[in-house]
């Protein structure tokens, strides 16, 4: 039973972080109806600005966590929608999907070039302290990884639900033309949800480079993982991707515990393919109406 | 008309290959294209190799060159994927190389050793895995003994240091961790010692929690960890985690200064055999460790020793033979044993066999103070 409550809260505690990342491929297929292939590398890059901001800058770690999600936010959000989602936002969705894909490189590449090909060790933003229930060792950084996303998860939930901006972001989302004609200012909405979405992936970037390590390449995974937790969550519903993150967490964890260890990667791909035959729409996903 | 145009372009394209080996014949440089992973998982492996190799290549223009001729080393990016690597050894043929330097992924190489050996390229591998030198190839040669010469010099360690009866093993499923997985299974069947946990883990995998507990639960008495530096980072994070005691005991990897530097002081004790040891105290290998640093302002591991000796390797066989000869300097090399007393650039004095496999003296290393230290040596086999 130690065992089992061993992988089942690190199984959480990773999936909460790929749920952070899977957040964001909804929110921008809600905004620009396309697919972010460079989601992954938004998880990859905000934790490299943290590092050159503590080892080329000279600046405290928390000072480096600052200029790190101000960079993503500005970097990821404000000219990831300046300067490619919005001028190609009157063609269809492949253009843009090829885009994202050509970004991902870009960004990778640029990481590799600028700071180095080697992970670097990444400070971790919580005590690595343990404690033991009922014979299971847990850390204080996986259960305050968890608490953390599921936090801002609800929050995010929250402010999309309760609040006049939140609502107007929904509208926008859901359909510009009208949300235009009662008045919601669409561009400035839809700036909002690229900056959320940024905001997230520093948030998944700062959570998981402690354990995952800081690499150029390590958006590919993180990215893939992601992309399949939205897809098995719901791509359509923010928290269908919060299921989907922590279903793939536990199911990795619980697989390579109880099933095999070698054939461990294997399953979140059955699963996807279980999904897409018999319930495309996602395990929580609507198969109508779009929602942020 | 059909036929004649076809037989135009055919002997366009014939005198355009001639005329490309005629230029490389005529060449005034040896070809030694470096084939390596600078780019993806591999990268600080197939880096340092790249970057050791270079600075050989340096020295020995610097004197002279070999036989008088320069050496030129183009780099080929594998980006760590065994069929790129594939591509990239034919192009490095096809552009006229008397040797090919790597790969160091045992993937890769297992995939493009056969096209330089179609072609009787040599090529010097910093692979590990046993089925390299297992092929019946005879163009390929090892710079570090494969894993089923390593691994076995750990088997005493198990039974008579550590005295261990119930062994768990942690091993990435590529063809490096199999290779290690196999030989390691096999001698502890060998000497009695039973293996309790068998747990393989994917590349690039982020949570180790479930393959620790696994070990701890088998209640091993020492562990095996055949993982890759970013790997075993993480695995010894999720030991120290978990609290797990027994020893930890690897081969190569698990006490290289990059696993040490990434896996925030919980490498700490942390056991390994390894064919070079950066942190010798030997006065060839201390000297090349500081020129690595000095040229790159930052240290390298065991893959930067490997190549710089394959480029001095070449150069040696080559004098040897006393001429340009692929043919010539493969066969040389088969048997030969060069003295680093006469051969300064091998570092330590190293031997290859009618496989190309390699004998060397090895190391016993632990991580003491954030450290790799050098605990023991193990005599060449």
């Amino acid at each position: 039973m130690a065992q089992f409550f061993q992988v089942l809260l690190s199984g959480l505690s990773t999936g909460s972080i790929y749920a952070l990342a899977a957040i964001g491929f909804v929110l921008v297929w809600q905004t620009a109806q396309t697919v972010n292939f460079a989601q992954g590398e938004f998880v990859m890059l905000p934790a490299f600005f943290v590092l050159a901001g503590v080892h080329v800058l000279g600046l405290p770690l928390w000072g480096a966590l600052l200029l790190g999600l101000a960079a993503s936010v500005f970097v990821l959000g404000f000219l990831f929608k300046r300067m490619i989602v919005e001028p190609m936002s009157k063609s269809t969705g492949l253009p843009l999907i090829i885009a994202t894909m050509a970004l991902s490189i870009l960004l990778k590449e640029s990481a590799k070039q600028f700071y180095a090909a080697e992970a670097q060790p990444f400070p971790s933003l919580f005590p690595q302290s343990t404690f033991n229930v009922a014979g299971a060792v847990f850390s204080i950084q996986d259960v305050l990884n968890l608490l953390v996303s599921l936090a801002v998860v609800v929050a995010l939930t929250l402010f999309l639900d309760r609040t006049k901006t939140g609502r107007s972001m929904q509208a926008t989302a859901q359909n510009p033309g009208v949300a235009e004609i009662l008045g919601i200012d669409i561009k400035r909405m839809t700036l909002y949800t690229f900056l959320i979405n940024a905001t997230l992936a520093a948030l998944a970037s700062f959570l998981i480079s402690p354990i995952y390590l800081a690499k150029f390449s390590s958006g590919e995974s993180l990215g893939l993982i992601a992309f399949i937790a939205a897809i098995v969550g719901g791509f359509n519903q923010i928290r269908g991707a919060l299921a989907g993150g922590l279903l793939i967490g536990v199911l990795d964890n619980l697989t390579a515990t109880y099933v095999t260890a070698q054939y461990r990667a294997a399953v979140p791909l059955v699963l996807l393919v279980i999904i897409i035959l018999f319930r495309p729409e996602g395990l929580l996903g609507t198969s109508e109406g779009r929602k942020v | 008309m059909k036929h004649f145009n076809m037989f135009k372009h055919t002997t366009l394209a014939l005198s355009l290959i001639a005329a490309s080996s005629v230029a490389a014949m005529a060449d005034d440089t040896v070809k030694l294209p470096c084939v390596c992973e600078m780019s993806g998982p591999g990268a600080v492996s197939g880096s340092n190799f790249h970057d050791g190799a270079a600075i050989a290549v340096k020295e020995i223009n610097a004197a002279g060159g070999i036989l008088g001729k320069k050496i030129e080393m183009e780099t080929y990016d594998t980006q760590s994927d065994p069929q790129v690597s594939r591509a990239l050894v034919q192009k490095a043929i096809d552009s006229g190389a008397y040797a090919i330097l790597g790969t160091v992924y045992s993937g890769s190489t297992m995939v493009n050793m056969m096209v330089a050996q179609q072609a009787g390229v040599p090529q010097f591998t910093g692979a590990e895995a046993p089925g390299i030198t297992q092929k019946d190839n005879n163009y390929i040669f090892r710079t570090a003994a494969g894993s089923q010469k390593g691994v076995p010099a750990l088997t005493s360690y198990f039974k008579d240091t550590l005295k261990a009866a119930k062994v768990a093993v942690a091993w990435v499923n590529n063809d490096f961790g199999k290779g290690g997985h196999d030989v390691f299974l096999a001698e502890m069947k060998k000497v009695g010692v039973s293996v309790v946990a068998d747990v393989p883990s994917e590349q690039g995998q982020a949570d180790f929690a479930a393959d620790v507990s696994k070990i701890k639960q088998a209640g091993a008495d020492a562990v095996f960890v055949y993982l890759n530096e970013e790997e075993s980072a993480r695995f010894l994070k999720e030991v120290k985690k978990q609290g797990v005691t027994a020893p930890l005991v690897g081969e190569v990897t698990l006490t290289g200064q990059k696993v040490i530097d990434l896996s925030d002081g919980t490498a700490e004790g942390a056991l390994a055999h390894v064919g070079l040891a950066t942190s010798s105290p030997d006065p060839k290998i201390v000297d090349f460790v500081q020129k690595f640093k000095t040229t790159y302002n930052r240290d390298t591991d065991h893959n930067g020793i490997k190549g710089y000796i394959a480029v001095y390797a070449i150069k040696y066989a080559t004098e040897l033979v006393g001429k340009l000869d692929r043919e010539a300097m493969t066969a040389k090399l088969h048997g030969l044993t060069l003295d680093v007393a006469k051969y300064p650039g091998m570092i330590l004095t190293t031997g290859w066999d009618d496989k190309g496999e390699l004998a060397r003296e090895s190391f016993m290393t632990q991580v003491k103070g954030g450290k790799q230290v050098v605990i023991g040596t193990v005599p060449a086999n």
